[in-house]
């Protein structure tokens, strides 16, 4: 249980960065980044294979994961600080002038973690299969992890890269989508409805799961679960249920929180419901 | 004026075709892919050489392009190819995010561009391309001029780290460039000396160019005439060199005026060298269909408008 416990305590130190970091500089979207918390510190901590303390772009041996929805980007900074892989103080210059912490992930500025920039929607699916595509050419047997919105699915160019994965067998990638159907105008079922997402999914040829993105148990066990079906000629996509802002009971059910920063108020109030652990502030 | 025999009447798109060819079996790094028009891109060769280094994405440009990042990721060299038209502005966000903003090294491989492409008319006859492509930042943009040019621009990309833009064309043209040319990117190459006027060429109007160069040395006039296949980065010393000999310039591409070779050229003169310019380019306007000929005639891009724009430029030296 020990590992556990340090994943939640990880998790909860996570929330707090993105909180803190968005307020500090009244900007960036917390929304999104405290739903998917879990997952990247599941993903991060104990599901990825990767070598750790070191950042090889190319990435040969090891896993990778893509980020298609940037947005998110203070979850994925914070959790990539928090397994090394640059400094945790660095957080504090998120979305300021001269940081590698750039609004939307970037390898521009060179920060260790990111293998391509996302912001622009529906572009990360593609690349994350031909990274898939390059691994098996270079008989690599790690895998890809991708992450998408919900929202993102809207976009035209992530329909055809689920088409060209299940077309070729492209069956060592593990696909998840954040369902907490918000988006920036609404519900996603209001601007533009998913229908059955599930089915979606399957219908063009992929293995799919469902999960529950705010249980740390359910993700480590349905991703388990995932990294079993790969390499049986399917791509794997992980339906993933979250509640965007999960963990601030004021950004909770509602998709103003999408990418607006708290106030002072506001912070302490998210703090207050998330204390500092043993890993500490940056 | 300096004479060139024309070695044959060959199609710059079979140039690269060839050149992919030769460079999948020089690097196993490299690997293409194609969005439905491996024919048309002359792309078959390799793709029966080397299958397993051919990825045939279907008629999904934006995707296309996302694989080919990604690729790089693992080391590969990746050359896509499509038609202009679709190699851009259908899928120009995805260049600039996951491409050029991303520093990948992918070869972005365009065939039909501009009038040219012919019948199919301006749906398919993309004249913005090159503005498009060179206002990335770091793109490099590149327009060679016939087979034996393109062939060794397509090898040549492979050496050099980073997004390329490499345009051609569909219809068969003159092939007078040195087969065994070595081919430098952002090097300027000089077709012709003249002490006139200089005409600044892309493409399939160097050998335009070339033809006018030949009708005005009848008439006395000494054209220098400067083929310049690397748009971006452009070789500055070589156009303020020439442009500083024949004090006027005249600039020629199957392009739109607006953001094409004329106002790299320009911009270069404004800032260091002010001196006469006139373009040769379409102005402001669609394509439609018909041959190549007629379209080049009818939009103002044929020998008689390099000649016509000399006569003008040369007036206001």
């Amino acid at each position: 249980m020990t590992e556990k416990v340090s994943l939640q305590e990880t998790a909860q130190q996570v929330r707090r960065d993105i909180v803190r970091m968005v307020h500090a500089v009244n900007s960036g979207h917390p929304g999104g980044s405290l739903g998917c918390t879990e997952f990247f510190t599941a993903l991060y901590g104990q599901i990825m294979d990767y070598k750790r303390g070191e950042f090889h772009p190319d990435g040969h041996g090891e896993d990778l994961f893509f980020l298609s929805n940037g947005h998110i980007s203070p979850v994925w900074y914070s959790v990539l600080a928090r397994n090394g892989f640059f400094p945790v103080k660095e957080l504090s210059t998120f979305r300021k002038i001269d940081s590698r912490l750039q609004g939307h992930p970037a390898t521009h500025e060179g920060l260790p973690g990111v293998r391509v920039a996302s912001g622009s929607l529906g572009q990360g699916l593609s690349v994350a299969l031909g990274a898939a595509q390059a691994k098996k050419l270079n008989g690599d047997r790690h895998l890809i992890y991708s992450l998408h919105g919900d929202g993102e699915l809207q976009e035209g160019q992530i329909w055809e890269a689920v088409m060209y994965a299940a077309a070729n067998k492209i069956d060592n990638i593990i696909s998840t989508v954040d369902y907490n159907n918000r988006q920036i105008d609404g519900d996603v079922s209001d601007v533009l409805d998913l229908g059955d997402l599930k089915g979606k999914w399957h219908a063009f040829g992929w293995d799919v799961l469902e999960m529950n993105g705010n249980d740390i148990d359910n993700v480590l066990k349905v991703m388990a679960e995932a990294k079993s079906r790969t390499g049986k000629g399917k791509p794997v996509a992980v339906i993933m249920r979250t509640e965007m802002g999960n963990g601030v009971d004021f950004m909770m059910g509602s998709h103003k929180w999408h990418g607006v920063a708290p106030n002072d108020e506001q912070l302490a109030s998210a703090l207050a419901q998330n204390p500092e652990t043993s890993l500490g502030d940056y | 004026m300096k004479t060139y025999e024309i070695q044959n009447v060959k199609d710059t798109r079979s140039g690269f075709g060839d050149g992919l060819l030769e460079l999948g079996k020089q690097n196993p790094d490299v690997v293409a892919l194609c969005a439905d028009l491996t024919g048309s891109l002359k792309m078959n060769a390799f793709e029966d050489a080397f299958p397993e280094r051919f990825f045939q994405t279907g008629i999904a440009e934006a995707n296309m392009i996302g694989l080919a990042a990604g690729m790089t990721i693992g080391g590969k060299i990746p050359y896509t190819g499509t038609f202009a038209n679709f190699s851009t502005g259908r899928v120009y966000d995805q260049i600039r995010q996951s491409v050029a903003y991303s520093g990948k090294n992918v070869k972005i491989c365009a065939s039909h561009a501009g009038l040219t492409l012919g019948e199919d008319g301006a749906t398919h006859q993309i004249l913005e391309d090159i503005g498009m492509m060179k206002m990335l930042p770091h793109m490099t943009v590149i327009n060679p001029c016939d087979y034996n040019q393109t062939k060794a621009a397509t090898l040549a990309i492979a050496e050099h780290e980073g997004p390329v833009y490499l345009r051609f064309g569909r219809p068969k043209v003159p092939n007078f460039t040195p087969a065994d040319q070595k081919f430098e990117i952002g090097k300027a190459w000089t077709v012709s000396e003249g002490t006139d006027v200089t005409v600044f060429a892309t493409g399939h109007l160097v050998w335009k160019a070339v033809e006018a160069g030949v009708k005005l040395a009848e008439e006395g006039i000494s054209t220098e005439i400067i083929n310049i296949h690397t748009i971006k980065p452009l070789d500055e010393e070589a156009v303020l060199a020439s442009a500083g000999k024949t004090k006027c310039v005249v600039t020629a591409e199957e392009h739109q005026r607006n953001g094409g070779l004329g106002d790299s050229i320009a911009q270069v003169l404004a800032r260091r060298l002010p001196l006469p310019i006139e373009y040769v380019a379409v102005n402001d306007s669609f394509g439609e269909s018909g041959t190549p000929e007629e379209l080049m005639t009818k939009y103002g891009i044929d020998t008689a408008d390099v000649i016509a724009a000399v006569r003008r430029v040369l007036k206001r030296k």
